[in-house]
């Protein structure tokens, strides 16, 4: 017997199943996927800008920095002066749906493509920003490799006002409207990388980024 | 891993004479449970959120052969192979060919208390395969001559800045250093360079999403993301408990999960992985396997302890815990220690393999209260010692005391004059000290604290006393 139905057959035992209760077990747990129901949720205001003004707080709490502007077209000059601002040299990796903007313009020098060891910045969108945890949403794909908010030691997030939710349950049901199905890595990210191991003491930069800078779009 | 759950009472009495690991508990204790404290108090209704928990975990227990199934359907279709595993061994034997298969030198693993359980990484290294713990607290024991862990969140707890810095020192080769940051961006880069170069990735599993054949994997250090990203295979160990049945789910038990475990209200990174790499795509794996493991959980189903199954790994049971505070998670003898290992040791490993654990409770109920799923543990320890007295496990003596106890007990001429005895002995050991520094007949009870004299009579006799008073 194969350890599939050796572990299911006793499982089932253990259940007392039978091909009656089996039916009903199915239907209720298709019953259960179809109506997707939420448990209880904190209470967040509704208003679009309190939304945006929680995502900050959250965010600046995970010890992020988050900068403001008014639209795309100001994001290289903003992430330009993040970068001169750490004396960080004007170089990135940016996700490939990002290339169109104009880095060269704000003397950058990007390349669009996943990340390298040595990449010491990336940069990239986000899925939906999700206001109840100051967390991002990342979709992995061909235009937005997640190796880029993951290998250099600074992530620039740029992050659309109008794309901000109320919580993880808006953030999956937006990805079910617009993307069908699930892509294959959804990275959840709520500041830098960090680890508590040594005598409980927090270190940020454990093996991701040490510092994530948000740049919100489009509420200035 | 083997278990030295039988060797409890030795192993304790051996934490308690380690100045080490007693400075680090001490240092420890109470951080989690004041993180948690704080951090619970955003969920405006905490106790609704624990009962949606408990729903959602029950609702897959009780009819997990479909859940199982079904995850089985959705994670093929997205390009997954499931496969099962009944025991530690049968992991083993399947990574292994796994490695074979695709020409694995070296595996890279966020942490997987179920590739503890099963002893995985000296399998690995006994099949050619280099395996590579990269959860800073595991690499730390790995580099250790593979040292057991002793918590589930925080492996090296029980470990001094001093002791890491010796570890570093003598294994990296680099000059002694003490400033933790610089010992973690030291880890960092040895550990890059692992990430850069394996050609497998080994996790666990958080959860287990039946809806769409999801892994979701939880950790702050960017581990999970490294070792699901960079190499092209990736291999999901996990219980086959773990299965939880929408996204909308993983939302609520994430409510609870990060604040019960570090008092975070979320975890710097949640991953919530689906199938194999894309079309066009850069990074991600070409090939995904689960191993879904019982290892002992199958027969905890619809059993009086299935209550355990529950469980999501957050460790606040042991963080509130009296005794895993004064002797740490390694005394406990095998992969999960404090009281959700006290019931899932003897569950998993045999009621006759850790006979000590069940007692090494107060029964306090911290646990019960702080358990994110609702978890009756001191229950659930009651019960497996009423087990252990039906099977007659329990050391000839100490059934003997009780029988002699229960005959007393049901003669309450014998009983009286017992206890009035008992009390006048005891008052007359403490010599009006208030207190006996040492019990002949119970020396282990006087070793550490001094056992409280009594008032030199009974209650019976005190009560008898107050009717004639009035």
């Amino acid at each position: 017997m194969s350890s599939r139905d050796d572990i299911l057959g006793r499982v089932r035992a253990r259940l007392n199943r039978t091909p009656e209760n089996a039916a009903a077990g199915r239907a209720s747990l298709e019953a259960t996927l179809a109506e997707r129901a939420q448990g209880p949720r904190p209470a967040l205001p509704t208003q679009k800008s309190a939304l945006t003004e929680r995502l900050v707080e959250k965010s600046l709490g995970y010890s992020s920095s988050v900068d403001r502007i008014g639209s795309y077209a100001e994001a290289p000059a903003a992430v330009a002066r993040y970068l001169a601002g750490l004396n960080l040299p004007p170089r990135a990796v940016v996700w490939p749906q990002l290339a169109h903007l104009d880095w060269a313009g704000a003397g950058l020098a990007v390349e669009a493509r996943g990340a390298r060891d040595r990449d010491l910045v990336g940069i990239t969108g986000c899925f939906c920003a999700i206001a109840e945890t100051g967390t991002l949403m990342l979709c992995g794909g061909p235009e937005s490799p997640a190796s880029v908010s993951l290998l250099p030691e600074t992530h620039i997030a740029l992050v659309p006002a109008s794309r901000i939710v109320a919580g993880m349950e808006e953030a999956f049901a937006l990805a079910r409207a617009e993307l069908g199905a699930l892509p294959r890595a959804v990275n959840f990210i709520s500041g830098p990388s960090r680890t508590g191991d040594i005598e409980q003491t927090i270190v940020l930069g454990a093996h991701g980024p040490y510092r994530v800078h948000l740049i919100l779009i489009g509420d200035k | 891993m083997e278990s030295r759950a039988h060797r409890f009472k030795q192993n304790a009495v051996d934490s308690l004479a380690n100045p080490v690991l007693q400075a680090s508990m001490k240092k420890a204790k109470g951080k989690f449970v004041d993180k948690r404290a704080i951090a619970i108090k955003e969920i405006d209704d905490f106790e609704a959120t624990r009962e949606a928990a408990k729903r959602i975990r029950n609702q897959v227990i009780e009819n997990l052969d479909l859940w199982l199934e079904k995850f089985e359907q959705t994670a093929t279709a997205r390009g997954a192979k499931v496969l099962w595993a009944k025991d530690g061994a049968e992991i083993c034997r399947l990574v292994v060919e796994i490695g074979k298969q695709h020409g694995v030198k070296k595996a890279v693993k966020s942490k997987s208390m179920l590739s503890e359980e099963a002893g995985l990484n000296l399998a690995l290294a006994a099949a050619g395969i280099q395996p590579v713990e990269t959860d800073l607290g595991e690499y730390i024991l790995q580099i250790n001559d593979n040292e057991p862990p002793s918590h589930i969140i925080a492996p090296v707890v029980h470990k001094s800045l001093d002791e890491v810095a010796d570890l570093f020192h003598k294994t990296h080769h680099t000059p002694r250093k003490t400033d933790i940051p610089q010992l973690t961006r030291e880890a960092r880069e040895v550990l890059r360079e692992h990430f850069l170069t394996a050609e497998m990735g080994i996790s666990g599993g958080n959860f287990l999403i039946a809806e769409t054949g999801s892994v979701a994997l939880v950790t702050n250090e960017g581990n999970g993301r490294m070792v699901t990203t960079l190499p092209r295979v990736h291999v999901v160990v996990t219980g086959i408990e773990k299965v939880i049945p929408t996204l909308e789910d993983l939302a609520t038990l994430m409510r609870l999960l990060p604040r019960s475990a570090t008092g975070q209200s979320i975890s710097n990174y949640v991953s919530v992985l689906t199938g194999t790499k894309a079309e066009g795509e850069s990074d991600g794996p070409e090939h995904l396997y689960f191993i879904l493991v019982d290892n002992g959980r199958a027969e905890v189903v619809g059993s009086e302890f299935q209550d355990m199954l529950r469980c999501i790994r957050c460790g606040a049971c042991m963080n509130h815990c009296p005794v895993y505070q004064t002797i740490g998670g390694q005394a406990y003898g095998w992969v999960y220690p404090g009281p959700m290992g006290s019931v899932l040791t003897p569950l998993y490993t045999g009621l006759e393999n850790a006979l000590d654990l069940p007692h090494a409770a107060t029964l306090c109920n911290q646990c019960g209260v702080v358990c994110p799923v609702k978890i009756p543990l001191p229950e659930l320890l009651r019960k497996l010692r009423e087990k252990q007295v039906e099977r007659h496990l329990r050391p000839w003596f100490e059934r003997l005391a009780f029988r002699l106890w229960a005959w007393v007990a049901s003669r309450p001429a014998l009983y009286g004059l017992g206890t009035r005895f008992a009390v006048r002995y005891l008052e007359w050991l403490a010599d009006g000290k208030g207190s006996i520094s040492r019990l002949g007949l119970a020396p282990e009870w006087t070793q550490g604290r001094n056992f409280p004299a009594p008032e030199g009579k009974t209650f019976r006799e005190l009560y008898a006393q107050r009717g004639r008073n009035g």
